[in-house]
């Protein structure tokens, strides 16, 4: 069901656990949906980011998208880090199974809502970052069987 | 441990030596049409009449009461769209559980389409259907009651005996879908009051594809497949034979090793169960604690998701199964954790664990051992678990 990349990341999560001191966290999901992530990142003066940590409660996919995604923002700059999208996080597993692609949209949103976070205690405007919503789920559309 | 430990007898079981033995020949040298009028095809006759006497005996019924299906989701179709077909002129009512196999579910919404109404009775926290409710829910419409005899995820048995007289008391017909208990429990359709009752083989150590639908002498009831006169008139195509003798060979093996079977499963389950909650914390168990099938044990384990969790015990050679959404294709975990009130992020994190008669000791201590160290690391992973911690202290 999933790819090699896909149960690496899984097994061996990479920069998994907390930041004691965050310059942002960024909680996104739901338990009611059954996957939370949630992202730390330690940013320097200079706007790189210097560390990246994370905890995810979900399933197999859940927790590989959310290692990668550290992996896709751990030294880059803040800007950079707002590039990384959902599809970049799929194409770094080399693909989804498609009942899963929404796993890599909370990885992108646990992301953005990280970096909101560490906007709003800085003061500062991050340009092209919008606020992120609690629930990815809102947006997606119901599946019918 | 190297060797794979199969812990999800609910979803299937291994075909037994002695059944696939039994059926060879039936494949090969006898491959007669049971229908057929020469001497050659009438050894097929004789070996589907036996096995259908065979399973006859199993639940006390007679042998024309015994009619073989694709399977038990086939034997759920027929006996509710069937039944309800049949009667309709006395009306359009089914009662059922809200905990039912999707076989029942589905085919009820289905019928509900079609202009039924379709009662769907709770269940209390332990999955044991509410009496009360029940037969508060009879109308004079109601024409059929199916609840089924014990659940596939939780394992609870149902007050199967006490449905029976209710039905039995208010005329209504009442089928039973014994998939997961036929085998593995004592059945008597008599004794139990049971006019209809689904069952399957590979459930019991027989091929997939077979089933039976048990339809007492004197109910009225539609054919689902048309065509030839196989299985009295009710059910057409060529008959299975080489499957039905299997089903046969199954259910004979099941019933001589029931006793000892059910004894040794249950004390396997009760050490899995004792120790699972006694050494894991924020753990509980699912189903009732001791109404329950004699190999079934389900637990819901706090902060952690059932996929994840699925995942890592296959890493370690063990196959169980969970009732997450992400292993049933939907964003909703089981309907049947819901319905005994669980919340969703609990019943996320389910693991339901079936025994077999050839699970050992040592496999279900290996078992609790990597459940434990599992759990552990995925809390450590959990947010949810992160932010308990803090609550806490």
């Amino acid at each position: 069901m999933y790819t090699k990349k896909v149960m690496d990341h899984f097994a061996n999560p990479r920069n998994m656990g907390e930041i004691e001191k965050p310059s942002g966290v960024g909680t996104v999901g739901n338990a009611k949906c059954g996957d939370i992530m949630r992202m730390y990142l330690d940013i320097d003066e200079n706007g790189i980011i210097q560390d990246v940590k994370f905890k995810t409660f979900g399933c197999g996919a859940a927790v590989a998208t959310s290692s990668i995604a550290t992996e896709l923002v751990k030294g880059k700059t803040v800007e950079e880090a707002l590039k990384v999208t959902n599809k970049s996080v799929v194409e770094a597993l080399d693909g989804l199974p498609p009942v899963k692609m929404h796993c890599s949209l909370l990885a992108e949103e646990a992301i953005h809502a990280a970096l909101w976070d560490y906007a709003e205690r800085n003061g500062i405007k991050i340009e092209g970052l919008k606020k992120p919503k609690g629930d990815v789920h809102e947006e997606e559309e119901e599946i019918v069987y | 441990m190297e060797k794979k430990i199969y812990l999800d007898n609910a979803a299937t079981t291994k075909t037994k030596p002695e059944v696939v033995e039994a059926m060879l020949p039936y494949f090969s040298e006898l491959y007669g049409n049971p229908s057929s009028v020469y001497e050659f095809a009438s050894q097929n006759k004789k070996a589907l009449d036996e096995s259908r006497r065979t399973i006859a005996n199993a639940i006390g019924a007679e042998s024309t009461e015994i009619y073989f299906t694709g399977g038990g989701t086939e034997a759920d179709n027929w006996a509710l769209i069937a039944t309800a077909e049949a009667y309709e002129n006395k009306g359009k009512h089914i009662i059922t559980s809200k905990i039912e196999h999707h076989a029942v579910l589905h085919t009820c919404e289905y019928l509900q389409k079609r202009g039924y109404e379709v009662t769907y009775v709770d269940v209390d926290e332990n999955g044991v259907v509410k009496l009360d409710q029940l037969e508060k829910a009879i109308r004079p419409t109601t024409v059929l009651i199916s609840i089924m005899f014990a659940n596939n995820e939780i394992g609870t048995i149902q007050p199967i005996k006490e449905i029976g007289a209710i039905a039995k008391k208010h005329k209504v017909l009442f089928h039973t879908d014994a998939v997961q208990a036929f085998g593995q429990l004592n059945i008597d359709v008599d004794d139990l009051g049971i006019d209809m009752l689904s069952a399957s083989a590979h459930k019991l150590n027989g091929p997939k594809g077979i089933g039976f639908l048990y339809i007492r002498q004197g109910i009225k009831i539609r054919s689902l497949i048309h065509g030839g006169a196989q299985e009295r008139g009710r059910r057409a195509g060529t008959e299975n034979v080489p499957y039905a003798v299997g089903f046969g060979k199954a259910v004979e093996l099941a019933m001589n090793s029931m006793e000892e079977r059910i004894k040794k499963e249950t004390e396997l389950r009760d050490y899995l169960i004792k120790r699972v909650l006694s050494e894991i914390p924020y753990t509980r168990l699912n189903g009732h604690r001791t109404k329950r099938l004699p190999n079934n044990a389900n637990f819901s384990f706090q902060f952690i998701e059932g996929e994840s969790l699925l995942i890592m015990l296959d890493m370690n050679n063990i196959c169980a199964s969970s009732g997450s959404a992400c292993t049933s294709g939907s964003l909703d975990p089981s309907h049947v954790l819901l319905s005994i009130g669980l919340p969703h992020e609990i019943a996320h994190g389910s693991l339901r664990l079936t025994l077999s008669e050839e699970n050992t000791i040592e496999e279900i201590d290996y078992t609790i051992d990597k459940i434990k160290e599992t759990v552990e690391k995925l809390r450590n992973m959990s947010p949810l678990y992160e932010d308990f911690v803090r609550r806490r202290y």
